[in-house]
């Protein structure tokens, strides 16, 4: 198939595409090793700034709030966007479907600074009127990204439901068996992979979010990302890559799991 | 197919998100839009309650001042309109670089395409605002990339980038591309080989297959990318804050200042409500896109 053969384009394309979206990403890893080249004259490969980080407890404390943050919302985002993205996919007509859809389109069109703001303004008017919640605080922070991610895992969750063949679920509704039943055994094990990768999503979305959080924390609930972006003003050392290269460390990590874990799972 | 009754099992799983979602995404949307019509005091929160009693009477205290300001002063105009213009170069940019991307991953040999796709993703599961700062660094004047583009004669004097126009651009593209490449590269992988060898046997040149089957067959792809990179990057602050300057502030920055800075929330409110108009009344009214947006994630 001619079209198909290997053109010089495709690696020429390739090989640019891959330098652009890796140089920040070899930076980071390079500089996270670099000494204190402006005043110790540590020269290259220390741990220099691995060390600063371990003895920096603000922005572990930020750290450590970033991911109870992501490990309390991504569940709630997970269920709730799973039985939407389920019952968009499964339910032919609903009353009110249009206007769910609409609802789960907003948080990944719009821009981010607008849903941060709308969040605010939604707590400052119900304190004013029934005195809750009396503080910004995890609380705030928890509900708003337990919103902005079950959108995404709705997206995903659909995805993944949408295409496929009902006739498993027929069957067994024809077989008697309850409608419980039909989602719990059938329906959501096949939608797994989708609900799983949702999750994964959810979480990364709120570990990584800076404005909203901006938002909603108050002062006492520093995020990372906002401890980040609050350093970058100020013009943060290079503590930064280092914190950069353990999170790709902790990715890789992952990814080497799940890689490793896959075929497994699929033969029980 | 037979219309479905609804079980009980339904409504609630309806039922949870749907109240969930009004409560905490359409309630702040309406907040915000009264918010709008609110004026300024100086109390906690800043404004004057909206309805008052006095004399047993409720009276409606609106203001309209909010929107005035936003619609007749030219600082906001000014400032949507480079946010428009910013984004619109964004999604150009993105196309330029993520069409061929997306497409020489999509006609990479079968095992190839998924390792390929896996690397385009994985840089953009660190922080973003990680890479957003790899960039400051990357970009400063005598940094590496000003150094590779003297080396290669490509700039023949230093020209400063970092806090400038074209620094915001960059940073954006790079931010915003896997939105554009992974929408297209779901079109174009499924684009089928057949048409291209069917085209390429009757004697078509590559040029001309480009043109006539996949162009336009991809159209779909371009557009959801587009619209996925084109409206979130319109309302981009925190970008154009860390690497721009004081010429690029967009209507997120203003937005942002209004509310942190001067503490006018009507006029936050009103900036919001505006640039929510705007952006989504189209975009929602194409509810198709929604299935396509999951393809994104998925």
């Amino acid at each position: 198939m001619t079209p198909l053969t290997r053109r010089p384009w495709q690696t020429v394309a390739l090989c640019l595409g891959f330098a652009f979206f890796y140089a920040p990403i070899a930076w980071i890893i390079l500089f996270s090793f670099s000494g204190d080249l402006a005043s110790s004259g540590e020269g290259w490969l220390s741990l220099h700034w691995y060390r600063a980080l371990f003895d920096n407890q603000e922005l572990q404390q930020a750290a450590y709030r970033s991911l109870m943050l992501a490990l309390l919302s991504s569940p709630i985002a997970t269920v709730l966007g799973s039985l939407a993205g389920i019952a968009l996919a499964r339910t032919e007509r609903f009353p009110g479907k249009l206007l769910l859809i609409a609802l789960l389109a907003i948080p990944i069109f719009a821009p981010e600074i607008l849903i941060g703001f709308s969040f605010l303004m939604l707590f400052a008017a119900a304190q004013a009127t029934t005195g809750w919640p009396q503080e910004k605080g995890l609380l705030t922070l928890v509900i708003s990204h337990a919103t902005l991610g079950s959108s995404i895992v709705a997206a995903v969750v659909f995805a993944r439901v949408a295409g496929r063949d009902r006739s498993l679920e027929d069957a067994a509704r024809d077989l008697g068996a309850r409608p419980l039943r039909v989602l719990m055994t059938i329906t959501v094990p096949l939608a797994a992979p989708g609900i799983l990768s949702g999750w994964l999503l959810a979480l990364t979305l709120s570990f990584d979010d800076v404005i909203t959080s901006s938002f909603l924390a108050g002062p006492e609930n520093t995020t990372l990302p906002m401890a980040i972006f609050s350093g970058l003003h100020v013009g943060l050392d290079p503590q930064i890559n280092a914190i950069g290269t353990l999170m790709l460390a902790g990715i890789a990590a992952v990814v080497a799991v799940s890689f490793v874990a896959a075929p497994r799972a699929r033969t029980p | 197919m037979n219309r479905q009754t609804l079980t009980w099992l339904d409504r609630l799983s309806v039922g949870i998100p749907f109240a969930w979602l009004l409560v905490f995404l359409g309630l702040p949307l309406l907040c915000v839009t009264a918010l709008a019509f609110h004026s300024i005091a100086d109390s906690i929160p800043p404004v004057e309650p909206l309805l008052r009693v006095s004399d047993g009477h409720i009276v409606l205290h609106a203001s309209f001042r909010a929107f005035r300001l936003v619609l007749t002063d030219p600082l906001y105009r000014h400032a949507f309109l480079s946010a428009l213009l910013n984004a619109a170069l964004t999604t150009a940019g993105c196309v330029l670089i993520g069409f061929p991307f997306a497409l020489a991953i999509a006609r990479a040999p079968g095992r190839r395409r998924n390792l390929y796709l896996f690397l385009a993703i994985l840089p953009f599961w660190t922080a973003f605002l990680l890479r957003a700062y790899a960039w400051m660094g990357l970009i400063r004047d005598s940094g590496p990339v000003e150094s590779l583009l003297l080396w290669l004669g490509i700039l023949h004097e230093p020209i400063p980038v970092l806090y400038s126009p074209a620094a915001v651009l960059l940073v954006m593209i790079y931010s915003y591309l896997p939105f554009f490449v992974l929408p297209m590269y779901a079109v174009l992988e499924k684009l089928p080989a057949e048409l291209l060898a069917a085209a390429a046997d009757l004697g078509a040149r590559p040029g001309y297959v480009f043109r006539t089957v996949t162009l336009p067959l991809s159209l779909p792809g371009v557009i959801s990318g587009g619209i996925l990179v084109f409206v979130p990057a319109v309302g981009e602050y925190v970008i154009p804050d860390l690497v721009g300057n004081s010429r690029t502030v967009m209507i997120g920055g203003i937005l942002w200042d209004e509310f942190f800075e001067n503490r006018d929330w009507p006029l936050a409110a009103a900036i919001a409500v505006l640039t929510f108009a705007i952006l989504m009344l189209p975009a929602l009214l194409m509810r198709r896109w929604l299935s396509r947006t999951a393809m994104v994630a998925a």
